[in-house]
């Protein structure tokens, strides 16, 4: 139990969780009908990667993989708001907000 | 010490002539216009008679009497330009050359053809394309003397087809008539034909004497003695088939009869007097050829009586005043071609002169009938003319009496030479001389027909002249009709003093046959007469002249006294009437049996087997497969987001399989295991 | 204590990631994605990133989901329907996914130069010993202008969000803006 309290967490555990991660948000981008679900899916892609370079931050003491995930986090949400500023002007115009209905781009 | 001729010049002038008249014609005032197509044949024709003035201070010099062969110290001029082609063991060159023949079809091109311009300005000056004619008449002149000068075979040719272009755009020249512009395209493909011939004789000689170059040939063919028939033959009839084309002998003559629908003037200069007569002039230059194969010249005789024969006997019966002059010009090329078949060109070519001048005369004087009688042509509708247009009567009798052969006119001495020279050449000579004898004949007869129907007896129909004919029209004719009667004097031959002619011969003594034909000798290689003598000669020459006579008498029987002769006879030999009316159905068989299949095979086996199925499907599979693919692709875009994102995932397991997966290592693996396992 | 703390943690990311998958409204996937991300914000308290942990609850957590929320509410988004599928979605896009995750596991498991995680082990062993110091140090000495460059980037964003979001000219009449500067 001792052993259990003290062991440490190899770092290619923290990756695999950012890589499962990073699936899930893929399968959910295409698994999901919702236009905002999907887009939940993509900032969820985001996190994980963001988790990945907090990782190799942590590893190789390297500060710049912490202020990278800070860009990471500004840019997402930027992206975020302009995002769904788009999925507003989208259900405008279409009224609805399932991903299979929005075929405009259809030849 | 050899003056600068010049011979560029003789082409040169009438070519400038054309792209005046033909460029800004329709904006010049009319009297530009023919001033300007007047001053180039004449100032062409003036050059001309400068090389001729050239030429003659040079053969003036005799030769040593002892040699008997006839000389002259002119060599053949030559200019050249540069080079036109120059391809491995082809070589050749821009050249003109100015030797005894060319020089004396220049003088006949250069003068005749300057007096049907005179003509012209009278007969065509109410015509709407009047600057348009005088362009194309100096355009053909152009190609002409390019023809007569060229030095090699291949500018021969570029005159030879030009002269052709020039025939088709004057034949054609009212191209509203459809007729008309029907007869310019008929002429242009059977000319076609013929020029086939003459393109494969020349492969054949470039292939077998790698030149061109006639001087060359001939020096080729003199050195080596193995050259006699097998190829020399081939070439040989191959350059026939194109002067038959173009100097419509049988069976590409079909052209001739239709190209009349063309201004009569046009019909005398280039179906008369000069284009037709190509196709000879290109045998007397290429007779080294001939001479060496003594089957093509047996067939160019043959081929010569046959058409004289068979054209004359369709003259006998046309009713259109210029048909019966255009059978008469395709018998009488049959004659010049004869006098070829035997050896004896200069006979040939004094028949192509003095046949120019009369045959010119004869067919201007039609224009002028035609003219003054506001474009009627028919015979039967003519009569009584001879009142109302003494000096067309009088130069049409000039005309007719010379083309019968009667002497002294221009006709019988060039005949005469031609039947003589046939004679004596054995005994398919003689059978020759006798279809001559024929068909002149024939010649006298229908020539003299045209003479009574037309001018003499009552007047028939509404033929009263309406315009009187002008002097530009009445001075070529006089012109010609005097060159008629003295036209032929140049050939008289020396008599040897036995007959009582001798004092008349010795009046003429110092123009002889032997002169114009030693003069032609250098070019043309002196004849092949064995075994003649004068009496021969005048006896078949009063043979001739009998036959002439008899013909007249003929004529004025059937159309003078008994007016209903003509109906009687063509009563009783229905069949053949209508055979000869319809001119032996020739068209009718060729357009049966070449035109139809030709037709058929382009409808049928290019326009629907290559152009519809082939071309098309090729054409229709391309597209096809373009929509095709275009259609499969379209399937791609859906516009469904979560697609396009299936599609990027994809890919990017692509990259990333292809960026991490060590796959030379992998593919050694596999190709290990695929080992290991095959070896256990 | 580290591996406790992770496994619970990571547990509850991967948890919250699949409730985001299998939720039909996306009000409960919104909250998914909220246990997610604080979540995550503790495994970066874990790897001593701890500016980082507080701005991922801050920013993301707080600003970012709450934006999310009141779209959906904005938007009254209802459950989803179920209506046409996408065939390319199911036979293409698994399959990639699969292979992506296929392929990054390998990679991560075949790794090296990969030790363990420290817990409390500070970034470099200056004198500086936050966390934020260190990063504040790099940020505003080095990455100065990306910093400044960053901030016209927000302005930008919240430029094109006020324009894409705002009435055009509706069947109201004036196309007055909603939503001042």
């Amino acid at each position: 139990m001792s052993s259990l309290l003290t062991q440490e967490v190899p770092i290619s555990w923290y990756l695999l969780l950012s890589a499962v991660l990073f699936s899930l948000g893929v399968a959910g981008f295409l698994i999901k009908r919702n236009l905002i679900t999907v887009f939940m899916s993509i900032e969820l892609m985001l996190n994980a990667v963001n988790l990945s370079f907090v990782t190799f931050a942590h590893q190789w003491h390297a500060v710049k993989g912490q202020i990278f995930v800070f860009f990471v986090m500004v840019v997402a949400a930027a992206e975020a708001a302009v995002g769904l500023a788009i999925i507003i002007a989208v259900f405008r115009a279409r009224a609805t907000l399932a991903v299979d209905r929005i075929d405009l781009m259809k030849l | 010490m050899i003056l600068p001729l010049n011979l560029w010049l003789i082409p040169l002038l009438p070519f400038a002539g054309f792209l005046i008249n033909g460029i800004l014609g329709r904006r010049l005032p009319k009297w530009l216009v023919t001033t300007v197509a007047l001053v180039a044949p004449l100032a062409a024709f003036a050059v001309v008679l400068y090389a001729a003035a050239g030429v003659y201070l040079f053969t003036h010099i005799q030769c040593v009497p002892s040699v008997p062969l006839p000389c002259s110290i002119f060599k053949p001029y030559v200019e050249a330009f540069g080079q036109w082609l120059n391809i491995d063991m082809l070589h050749i060159d821009f050249s003109f050359v100015l030797d005894e023949l060319s020089l004396v079809m220049l003088l006949v091109v250069t003068g005749v053809g300057f007096l049907i311009h005179v003509y012209s300005v009278g007969y065509m000056s109410h015509e709407e394309g009047y600057a348009r004619y005088f362009s194309y008449l100096n355009l053909f002149l152009f190609f002409m003397t390019v023809l007569v000068l060229a030095g090699n075979a291949l500018v021969m040719f570029v005159g030879w087809e030009g002269v052709g272009l020039a025939s088709y755009l004057l034949i054609g020249f009212w191209f509203q008539k459809t007729s008309a512009a029907d007869a310019g395209k008929k002429a242009f493909i059977v000319n076609r034909i013929g020029d086939f011939g003459f393109l494969i004789g020349m492969f054949l000689l470039l292939a077998n004497f790698g030149t061109l170059t006639f001087t060359e040939i001939a020096t080729k063919l003199g050195q080596d003695p193995g050259w006699n028939g097998g190829v020399v033959t081939v070439i040989a009839l191959c350059l026939l088939l194109g002067a038959a084309g173009k100097s419509a002998q049988l069976p590409l003559y079909v052209w001739l009869p239709d190209a009349m629908e063309g201004p009569t003037p046009v019909s005398a200069l280039i179906h008369a007097a000069t284009m037709v007569t190509a196709g000879v002039y290109m045998i007397a230059r290429t007779h080294v050829l001939f001479d060496h194969s003594p089957f093509a010249l047996s067939v160019v005789a043959i081929v010569g009586a046959a058409t004289a024969i068979f054209a004359a006997t369709i003259g006998l019966v046309q009713n259109d005043i210029k048909r019966v002059l255009a059978y008469s010009t395709i018998s009488q090329l049959g004659y010049m071609f004869l006098g070829c078949g035997v050896a004896a060109y200069s006979a040939a070519i004094f028949h192509l002169v003095t046949h120019a001048f009369f045959k010119a005369l004869l067919f201007l004087a039609a224009g002028s009938v035609i003219h003054a009688i506001g474009g009627e042509q028919d015979l039967r509708k003519m009569g009584g003319l001879w009142k109302k247009m003494p000096v067309t009567f009088a130069v049409t009798t000039v005309g007719v009496l010379a083309i019968a052969g009667f002497p002294p006119f221009a006709g019988f001495f060039s005949k005469d030479a031609i039947l003589y020279a046939a004679y004596l050449q054995g005994a398919q000579g003689k059978a020759l001389w006798f279809v001559g004898v024929v068909t002149a004949l024939l010649t006298s007869f229908y020539m003299f027909r045209l003479w009574y129907l037309a001018f003499l007896g009552k007047p028939r129909g509404e033929t009263a002249p309406h315009h009187s004919t002008p002097w530009s029209m009445l001075a070529p004719l006089v012109i010609l009709a005097l060159l008629s009667i003295c036209g032929g004097w140049i050939g008289i031959e020396r008599t040897a003093g036995s007959t009582g002619l001798s004092r008349l011969s010795s009046l003429v003594n110092w123009i002889s046959m032997e002169r114009f034909g030693g003069f032609l000798a250098p070019a043309v290689g002196a004849g092949a007469a064995e075994g003649g003598s004068a009496q021969l000669e005048l006896i078949l020459s009063a043979a001739a002249v009998g036959i002439a006579l008899v013909g007249w008498l003929l004529a004025h029987l059937f159309y003078r006294q008994k007016s209903t002769l003509p109906a009687r006879t063509a009563a009783a030999l229905p069949g053949g009437y209508k055979l000869l009316a319809n001119k032996y159905y020739v068209d009718e068989f060729y357009g049966a049996a070449v035109v139809k299949p030709l037709l058929a095979i382009s409808t049928y086996l290019l326009g629907w087997v290559v152009d519809k199925a082939l071309l098309g499907g090729a054409a229709w599979l391309l597209g096809g497969i373009a929509k095709f693919a275009g259609a499969l692709l379209q399937r791609w875009q859906s516009g469904n987001i979560r697609s396009y994102a299936a599609w990027l995932a994809a890919g990017a397991a692509a990259v990333l399989l292809f960026v991490v997966v060590p796959w030379p290592a992998v593919l050694a693996s596999l190709e290990a295991i695929h080992f290991g396992v095959a070896g256990h | 204590m580290h591996l406790i703390l992770f496994v619970v943690f990571a547990g509850l990311c991967l948890a919250g990631a699949i409730n985001l998958l299998l939720q039909s409204h996306p009000i409960n996937s919104a909250l998914s994605l909220i246990v997610v991300m604080t979540s995550l914000a503790v495994l970066y308290l874990l790897l001593g990133a701890e500016f980082l942990a507080a701005a991922q609850v801050i920013v993301y957590a707080g600003a970012i989901m709450v934006l999310f929320i009141f779209v959906v509410m904005l938007l009254n988004a209802g459950r989803e329907e179920r209506t046409l599928g996408s065939r390319t979605a199911r036979s293409v896009g698994f399959p990639a996914v699969v292979a992506i995750l296929a392929v990054i596991a390998t990679v991560i498991l075949k790794a090296h130069g990969l030790g363990v995680a420290t817990l409390g082990e500070g970034l470099t062993n200056a004198q500086d010993n936050t966390n934020i110091e260190e990063v504040s140090r790099v940020l505003f000495r080095e990455l100065l202008l990306p910093f400044e460059v960053t901030s016209v980037l927000i302005l930008i964003a919240i430029l094109g969000a006020v324009a894409l979001a705002s009435h055009s000219d509706g069947p109201q009449g004036n196309g007055e803006r909603t939503g001042g500067e």
